[in-house]
């Protein structure tokens, strides 16, 4: 590791403080920046240990949600009883993802802010145009098994490696951000990770500064939930395609299909166009079929990662099915 | 007052060097060799330590963001003539060929058992509040962590379930 400046965040105003310095990133649990800053990937100068901020607690809000402190780690989350029970679709995701001990430490905010990622960025002798930009991209013309087939640039095909996100945009969260000069902003999941476009080193909206403090979960809406992951092995890998399914049917219809998608792109993926083709329908195959057509319409392999369109076609038949069964 | 860190009940001081991880920190600074650096990059488990009763991976943590933290490591379980449950058990099943990954997928199947007794569900549980059994499955997913390149998978389980039986007997 380069050297840095430690300093350890009593209060959040500590943090905001040393968050205005050059260079300066918030350490949490570590599990992404902490690999990133051995392989000197990421190579801040000062880091705000921000753990003893007090921004753990699980806490109920006004209108029936959850308000999940930034703090809070993927374990207590996974684990916590309103979550298993009104929200079991997070559960789910943040149990199919990295491994008990990575999850112990892991933080909500943590796990939204690891970096979208892949061989290339993490890699310093190979081109990365996230890394260092207008290096090229090595993933290319490259090895691209894991890459994105939506929502690429010419700039860069990674995917955002995260679960626990695949299931807050299905659950339509809200991130809370503060600024270093003490302003407050909220964002809805499914805005907070940026596409690459020209700009691939941004992941997320968060400017310099700015520290998450919590994520809201909207009142719970019941319905069937599920995680579908696929990967390469049954446990610590991540996706090559998941699915966040939130579904409820009434009278042999679809009157609510909340899906977000992981593993396709560079960040969670969700297109109220699905919703919107699904609602009002019956399940059928050949509704699904809709469903992953317009999932699909822009899909664009890379070579090594074409089997993704077909696999991505197919789990969505897959969960569909499985949560229409469980649904009627 | 300084900054400590207890160590299996012991208070040591915090290291000066912010880049000091806490993997490096225990088998360096303090040489508490048992606690072993294998990837480095929380891939392998074989650094795996119990800090506040979690497991983690004591390689991709900084020794300065445990101040005041309680860690147990593999010679805070237990001692050759006084070994713990879980290390006994791995002698008798013959849990390791090398033993390299031992200290760690002891430490972390330790601390596994009690995410069990929680009831806290894992991906492989049927559902999310239900009992769970330390059956093969869940114990293959939940120590999914901790890789052992000799593949003594088999005897690794073996001993763990039966810890589970004695404890749950």
């Amino acid at each position: 590791m380069r050297p840095f400046q430690y300093d350890r965040a009593r209060t959040l105003t500590d943090a905001a403080q040393i968050m205005q310095g050059e260079d300066a990133m918030a350490i949490a649990g570590g599990t992404n920046l902490l690999d990133l800053m051995k392989l000197q990937v990421e190579t801040p100068r000062e880091l705000a240990d921000i753990n003893r901020v007090g921004l753990g607690e699980i806490a109920d809000t006004d209108d029936g949600g959850l308000r999940i402190g930034a703090l809070a780690t993927n374990t207590a989350t996974a684990v916590h009883p309103r979550v298993r029970a009104d929200y079991p679709v997070l559960s789910r995701a943040i149990l199919a993802g990295a491994t008990q001990q990575l999850r112990n430490k892991a933080t909500t905010g943590g796990n939204l802010c690891q970096r979208t990622r892949c061989f290339y960025f993490m890699n310093i002798d190979q081109p990365c145009n996230k890394r260092e930009p207008g290096s090229g991209c090595g993933a290319l013309d490259g090895i691209a098994k894991l890459h994105a087939v939506l929502g690429a640039s010419g700039e860069c095909i990674a995917t955002y490696p995260g679960d626990m996100a695949v299931a807050l945009s299905a659950l339509d969260a809200s991130v809370e951000i503060n600024g270093s000069d003490g302003t407050e902003r909220t964002v809805p999941v499914r805005d907070f990770h940026c596409l690459p476009g020209d700009t691939p080193w941004r992941d997320n909206v968060l400017e310099p500064g700015e520290i998450i403090t919590a994520v809201t979960l909207p009142a719970p809406v019941g319905g069937t939930q599920l995680y579908r992951k696929v990967r390469e092995r049954s446990s610590y890998a991540f996706a090559l395609v998941s699915i966040a399914a939130i579904v409820e049917m009434e009278d042999g219809v679809f009157t609510r299909a909340d899906l977000a998608f992981g593993g396709l792109a560079h960040k969670p993926w969700h297109d109220p166009r699905i919703a919107q083709a699904l609602v009002g329908n019956a399940p059928s195959a050949e509704l699904f079929d809709r469903a992953a057509d317009i999932l699909l319409e822009d899909a664009q392999g890379h070579g090594e990662n074409d089997f993704k369109i077909p696999l991505a076609r197919r789990t969505l038949h897959a969960v569909l099915e499985q949560a229409s069964e469980d649904a009627a | 007052m300084a900054e400590t860190i207890s160590i299996n009940g012991t208070a040591h001081p915090i290291p000066e060097d912010p880049r000091i991880t806490l993997l490096d920190f225990l088998r360096h600074d303090l040489r508490l060799t048992g606690t072993k650096k294998g990837c480095d990059h929380g891939q392998c488990g074989a650094c795996t330590v119990i800090v506040n009763g979690m497991r983690i991976n004591s390689c991709l943590t900084l020794a300065a963001m445990h101040e005041g933290d309680e860690v147990t490591t593999i010679e805070g379980l237990g001692t050759p003539d006084a070994p713990s449950p879980m290390q006994r058990a791995f002698l008798e099943n013959d849990g390791y060929q090398c033993g390299y990954c031992t200290p760690g997928q002891i430490c972390s199947a330790t601390a596994m058992l009690g995410e069990i007794a929680n009831g806290w569900p894992s991906d492989a549980s049927e559902t999310l509040d239900g009992d769970i059994e330390a059956t093969g499955d869940e114990i293959r997913e939940r120590m999914s962590g901790n890789l052992c390149r000799c593949g003594a998978y088999a005897n690794i389980v073996a001993a763990i379930r039966d810890v589970a039986a004695e404890e749950s007997a």
